[in-house]
């Protein structure tokens, strides 16, 4: 299996570098690296899921609100995702149905806080397959 | 050989770097870090030259573009960074404050000694892990409906002592009187207040602790008796939180709207993450108004935290809290922006002051040291990584002149955390720490434990992540740069505190 996502060193934070075949993958593989940083995304089931639609100025903008929105969802609810479905992404507006389950704490083991996606080293990148990177706040 | 630095760094003095303004085009002030030679090293490894530069870009920033010696690599602002922008025609930067708003340090005195305490601190870490909610995901003893939330946002620590919160002499003690005026419940989203509502009265997690500490240095001694500090031995509580969810949600939201902004004012930045507006524009009175409402969520949140420490204590010691001397020294935030006024070129002028985990140092006689401190300056409280030790500064006259009256806020990161995870295991510091004396409660290993005796995970150790990125060996020494700052006179030691136990999440 093609890598998916991984971790890139920051001295406070933590910072996510996700790829895909399409700009959907690479997006949904970023917040799937999210969730990975909470919790071991194996012990979560998809029980429920929640629908997001999301317009911002540039596909930059589109990814950090996509993971602020995810982070919100997950502080407000406590819902861990595990599978993000991406229906569209252009350069403006995003739409997706993300699966997963409320936390349980007699089987979920939550590991770090996450407290919002940051514009500080973004990258949305085409030229070699699909490419994104952000940093967060934790 | 010579250091990387040289050529880049003005040398003004031991304490003290000048970035000039030729380091980067773009900037319009020159840098100033605080710090001595040895800590230049890790400085120079972490990119803060560039984030301390990039500071000096925003619109209206006025003396330096100010580093204290616990500077490290943030997002955009450095973390330990102070900037001041002219209300007249400068900006303001959510990113300046920061994600979690009005981030601070409370300290409590006691008249207990560590002889008394050592016996029981078994029980009282106990004690307090079980009132203090803390950990990711963690829900408040507090219900408020989103209208009695508005009033906490309004009225911040007295809404708590209106409530049965604590003592009226803790606001006086407290920074702004624990409430920031300006603060407008309708410019927060309700995705703000839905974050918020859960987690009022909640230690929360990550660097976030509160600790039993045991007074270890006196460096000033009258100074000390001024806070109540008798003697070493003396038995002090300190607590680190900030806004929850709340402050990152406000944070989040105007990080947005004035990215949007920076485009119609026509501002142009080196990092996306400084996305400001002009002070005196609507967008920047919205988030001022914003902010001061999660800086006032965080000051109910150490209240409230503050009447169960005192509950805590006054159940395992069967003693009241007046027998008990439990009363508050003093509390400070270290992610904020206020208003204030400095000279600049000999003319009065009206600054926002953004202190991202920098802390306010004002001195003696200023009208907005409480008057049980006039005589000595505001209390400064600096916390160590979790573990080492804590300081207690005062606020001088050298950092009205120099620094906006900021100090240093903490240690200061040298290692990332994902670093300090995998050459650590959260177990191996708990067990650390316990060597040392130190006893440690942590919701990431109480709720790891539970699982792994179930079977649902394998091997608890592995996961206490949390705890292990909190590892000592991740922080610069407290010590280090809290002689810095006394050495440069932006801020006076009075003493050092140890921990004897935590609570963390």
């Amino acid at each position: 299996m093609e890598k998916e996502f991984e971790i890139v060193d920051h001295t406070a934070d933590v910072g996510i570098r996700a790829y895909g075949t399409s700009m959907n993958q690479a997006f949904a593989n970023a917040a799937k690296a999210l969730f990975s940083l909470i919790t071991e995304l194996d012990n979560v089931d998809e029980v429920v899921y929640r629908d997001i639609e999301l317009v911002a100025p540039d596909q930059e903008s589109l990814l950090v609100e996509w993971l602020n929105e995810l982070i919100y969802i997950f502080d407000a609810e406590n819902i861990i995702f595990k599978r993000f479905n991406i229906t569209q992404l252009n350069n403006t507006r995003l739409k997706a149905r993300s699966y997963g389950e409320k936390v349980d704490s007699s089987k979920h083991k939550l590991k770090i806080g996450v407290k919002a996606a940051t514009y500080h080293m973004l990258k949305v990148d085409k030229t070699n397959g699909c490419q994104v990177q952000v940093l967060f706040d934790i | 050989m010579p250091a990387p630095w040289q050529g880049i760094l003005k040398k003004i003095d031991d304490y003290r770097w000048e970035i000039p303004t030729s380091y980067k085009v773009g900037m319009s002030v020159s840098g100033l870090i605080y710090a001595s030679e040895a800590m230049l090293a890790h400085i120079w490894q972490d990119q803060v030259f560039q984030q301390v530069a990039n500071v000096a870009f925003l619109p209206g920033i006025v003396g330096h573009s100010l580093a204290m010696p616990d500077i490290h690599w943030g997002y955009g602002f450095p973390i330990g960074g102070v900037a001041a922008t002219r209300v007249k025609d400068g900006v303001i930067s959510p990113g300046g404050v920061g994600f979690d708003i009005n981030c601070g340090v409370r300290l409590l005195r006691t008249n207990l000694t560590e002889d008394e305490v050592r016996p029981k601190i078994r029980q009282l870490v106990d004690e307090l892990f079980v009132n203090i909610p803390s950990g990711l995901g963690s829900e408040g003893k507090i219900r408020v409906s989103e209208k009695e939330l508005n009033e906490v946002l309004i009225k911040g620590s007295r809404w708590a002592l209106e409530k049965g919160y604590g003592e009226a002499e803790d606001i006086i003690v407290t920074e702004e009187s624990g409430c920031l005026k300006g603060a407008n419940p309708d410019k927060v989203s309700s995705k703000a207040k839905k974050r918020g509502i859960p987690q009022l009265g909640t230690l929360g997690s990550g660097n976030h602790f509160l600790e039993v500490e045991v007074v270890d240095e006196i460096y000033d001694r009258d100074a000390a008796k001024a806070m109540g500090i008798k003697d070493i031995g003396q038995v002090l509580i300190l607590i680190h939180t900030g806004s929850r969810g709340f402050g990152h949600e406000v944070c989040t939201d105007y990080v947005r709207l004035l990215g949007e902004a920076v485009k119609r004012y026509g501002i142009s930045l080196p990092d996306r993450q400084l996305a400001c507006a002009p002070v005196s524009s609507p967008e920047g009175q919205d988030y001022l108004q914003a902010m001061a409402c999660a800086a006032n969520y965080a000051w109910t949140n150490r209240q409230c935290i503050t009447h169960w420490v005192r509950e805590s204590l006054v159940k395992v010691f069967s003693k009241s809290q007046r027998a008990l001397g439990l009363e508050q020294i003093y509390d400070v935030c270290h992610n904020i922006a206020k208003i204030e006024e400095y000279p600049i070129n000999g003319k009065k002028q009206r600054l926002c002051v953004h202190r991202k985990g920098a802390t306010r140092a004002f001195p003696a006689g200023h009208p907005d040291v409480p008057d049980v401190y006039k005589d000595i300056g505001q209390p400064v409280l600096i916390p160590g990584d979790m573990g080492r030790c804590s300081y207690i500064a005062l606020g001088t006259e050298t950092a009205m002149k120099e620094t906006f009256g900021s100090t240093c806020h903490g240690a200061g990161r040298v290692q990332s955390r994902a670093a300090a995870k995998r050459g650590l295991r959260g177990a191996d510091v708990a067990r650390a720490l316990e060597q040392r004396g130190i006893i440690i409660k942590a919701e990431s290993i109480v709720s790891a434990k539970a699982l792994a005796a179930r079977g649902i995970i394998s091997k608890a150790e592995d996961m206490m992540g949390s705890l292990a990125e909190e590892a000592s060996e991740a922080y610069k020494d407290v010590t280090e740069v809290v002689n810095v700052t006394d050495k440069a006179g932006i801020s006076h030691k009075v003493a050092k505190a140890v921990p004897i136990g935590v609570i963390k999440g």
